[in-house]
């Protein structure tokens, strides 16, 4: 990996619209080179699962999403058998020869691919997105280290599966559970925090159509008092992206032009009841006046 | 480590391999999980071109060598200690590398002149060389660890007589451990055959139902989040009661351990090392900076907003240890108490002045946490950790 390489996929992801901050290029270019899949933490909103879309927008790759959840096992992640079809399949050959069905009814064509199996059957790499992790349980994640170190499956009845091609694997977690010191230790490693005022501006205008760069700049300075603020639940990129495309919408040219509009259409950064109270008219004017 | 057997690009010289041997090594003592795979990576990018250049090498190597937040955190510093010289001082405290001078919380030495030493009110009269003062092994039987056990740790006046009763409070969490891991497996057998789940497992099989699918109850499994109040006054019980939570955590497969004084220290990872005399060293380096009073209102408005969503979910018991001398607010204490109790399954208060006669929690900040405390008992001797168990076999 060179630096050039890096500023390279920075550029390459500004092109597909995501505004990376140096570490995270770093550790893309890394990805490429060391061949070991990325975890990336941080707060929920901060763009992590965007990683993923946008890695598989440069390359041009297909993404293969598997979004984790409490009790995931093998058979919703990697492969399952057919069942009906196979029931169906010996019905119709009823009379047929027993070890040509079964060579049939445990062929490919009754093989129901789950994310992990497609992620290692493409003829292109795909990137792979392995969601909130640490929703999985323990088992899982032992069960999904062994995938990502080997890059193959056995599948008792057809035999070793290895994949075609390595596909790019980012993988997120939220902190609800500690992960294993073994996982962590296999992945890459970068931490996304919420973004600082002209990254996020830029992600605005990279992001907003019809956004200007003054109003890109006053949203995202008040998006940064705002989450200073004591909030129960801080927003994230996405609540500012929505609420930047509600504030053009309704034809506002600046935030101190309009504060009515700026206080009501509030409800797309604020989702618990105590932040709205906490934030109120008095609030938003000071913060407005603030950042305007 | 040895770093010439790492698969190494040619072009690097030598000397830039041992000196990436010893960030390594330095990156590994600060607690970070670096492995063989990580160093011959870690090499490759040494390796790379363009690379030699600090400001090109510092993000690719953090983003290979760090492994959770905490590492994120600790690197640059240690990076631009190691590689540039810069803030050598930080990088002497965080890499444990300096012997003297840190208050100790476990190991029976202390330093007269200092306050927060252990025992130091009972070995500073006759200047007793303290050096030796590690565990000397037991010199009598049964009948002296029967009276260690009714003994307040905090007069047990011989080093060697206290670190034999730290080394009772570890067999104790060891036995106490197996007990309880015994009883949450017999608890897990016997569960009811789901027939909905072991017909459509019977499929593959014709209808044969072959495994039996058992309901699962989802039970997640319970948590300990400790916290310790590591001023001055409590050091004594602090070091012991360290010892047996990291003797008996096995029971428990999560456990989060936090030392509060006049700030929050965030210490699982020295209650993850295996070693417990290790793991004590590293707390007490943690628990560096210990200060004047105690801020248990603050201290737990720190946890409840930086960590419980973390580490708190709907199994969790919080222990805490502390004399209950609060030097901060104590209406803050109450309101902070009542947010933690409830998030968590309950709150266990240990303190060890319970234990002394007359005492009655009189405090004003005792008294305001007391409401929202499940369980208020004394952990002042080794018999009171014992009376610990039947509780925490029902969590």
């Amino acid at each position: 990996m060179s630096v050039a390489e890096k500023t390279r996929i920075a550029e390459r992801l500004a092109g597909v619209g995501y505004i990376a901050d140096p570490g995270l290029a770093t550790a893309l270019a890394l990805m490429d080179m060391l061949k070991r899949p990325l975890l990336l933490e941080g707060e929920a909103g901060v763009g992590k699962t965007e990683v993923a879309k946008a890695l598989a927008a440069i390359h041009g790759a297909e993404l293969i999403r598997l979004q984790c959840h409490e009790g995931l096992d093998r058979a919703d992640a990697l492969y399952e058998w057919n069942y009906q079809r196979q029931l169906l399949a010996i019905k119709a050959r009823e009379g047929a020869d027993p070890d040509t069905v079964e060579a049939h009814i445990f062929s490919e064509t009754y093989l129901l691919e789950r994310p992990l199996l497609a992620a290692i059957r493409r003829v292109d790499p795909p990137v792979l997105l392995i969601d909130e992790i640490d929703r999985a349980d323990e088992e899982f994640e032992a069960f999904l280290l062994e995938l990502l170190s080997d890059f193959q499956v056995s599948i008792p009845e057809l035999g070793t599966l290895v994949a075609t091609a390595i596909p790019r694997v980012v993988l997120t977690s939220n902190g609800t559970r500690e992960l294993s010191d073994a996982l962590r230790r296999r992945c890459l490693y970068h931490v996304l925090d919420f973004p600082e005022v002209d990254r996020e501006a830029r992600i605005l205008l990279a992001r907003v159509p019809g956004i200007d760069t003054a109003l890109a700049l006053q949203v995202a300075r008040l998006m940064a008092e705002m989450r200073k603020q004591d909030l129960a639940k801080i927003p994230g990129i996405a609540e500012t992206l929505d609420w930047a495309a509600a504030l053009v919408g309704l034809g506002v040219p600046r935030l101190d032009a309009d504060r009515e509009a700026v206080f009501e259409t509030l409800a797309c950064v604020l989702k618990t009841r105590e932040d709205r109270a906490r934030i109120t008219r008095e609030v938003t004017d000071r913060l407005v006046g603030k950042v305007a | 480590m040895a770093a010439p057997a790492f698969r190494t690009p040619d072009a690097i010289g030598a000397s830039v391999r041992t000196r990436l041997a010893g960030f390594i090594r330095t990156l590994r003592d600060t607690g970070f999980k670096v492995g063989l795979a990580e160093a011959g990576d870690a090499l490759a990018i040494l390796a790379a071109p363009e690379m030699a250049r600090p400001s090109a090498l510092k993000p690719a190597l953090r983003a290979l060598l760090c492994g959770r937040r905490s590492d994120w955190e600790a690197f640059d510093a240690l990076f631009d200690a190691y590689w540039l010289g810069r803030g050598v001082k930080s990088r002497v405290a965080l890499s444990g590398a300096m012997a003297g001078a840190k208050p100790s919380l476990g190991a029976p030495a202390s330093r007269p002149g200092t306050s927060e030493g252990p025992a130091n009110d009972v070995s500073r009269g006759d200047g007793v060389a303290d050096a030796d003062a590690a565990p000397a092994g037991k010199r009598e039987g049964a009948s002296r660890a029967e009276s260690l056990a009714r003994t307040d740790f905090r007069k047990i006046a011989d080093p060697d007589a206290l670190a034999e009763a730290h080394a009772l409070a570890e067999r104790l969490a060891l036995r106490m451990r197996a007990r309880l891991t015994r009883r949450a497996r017999a608890t897990r057998r016997g569960r009811r055959v789901d027939l909905r789940r072991t017909i459509r497992a019977s499929l593959p099989s014709g209808g044969v139902p072959l495994d039996l699918v058992r309901t699962r109850r989802r039970e997640r499994p319970l948590r300990i989040v400790v916290l310790l109040d590591a001023s001055g006054s409590m050091s004594l019980y602090t070091g012991v009661f360290f010892r047996f939570v990291h003797g008996v955590l096995d029971a428990f497969r999560e456990a989060e351990a936090f030392l509060f004084h006049t700030r929050l220290v965030h210490v699982s990872h020295a209650l993850k090392e295996k070693d417990t005399a290790r793991a004590l060293d590293r707390m007490s380096l943690m628990a560096e900076g210990v200060g004047g009073g105690t801020r248990i209102g603050e201290s737990l408005a720190a946890f409840n907003k930086g960590h419980a969503a973390r580490v708190i979910h709907s199994r969790t018991c919080v222990m805490i240890l502390s004399d209950g001398y609060d030097t901060g607010d104590p209406e803050r204490l109450g309101a902070e108490m009542a947010a933690l109790a409830r998030r968590c399954r309950r709150i266990v208060w240990l303190n060890p002045l319970i234990g002394w006669e007359g005492y009655a929690p009189v405090a004003r900040g005792m008294a305001a946490a007391l409401p929202h405390v499940a369980l208020f008992a004394p952990a002042h001797n080794l018999e009171s950790l014992a009376a610990l168990e039947p509780y925490l076999a029902r969590l």
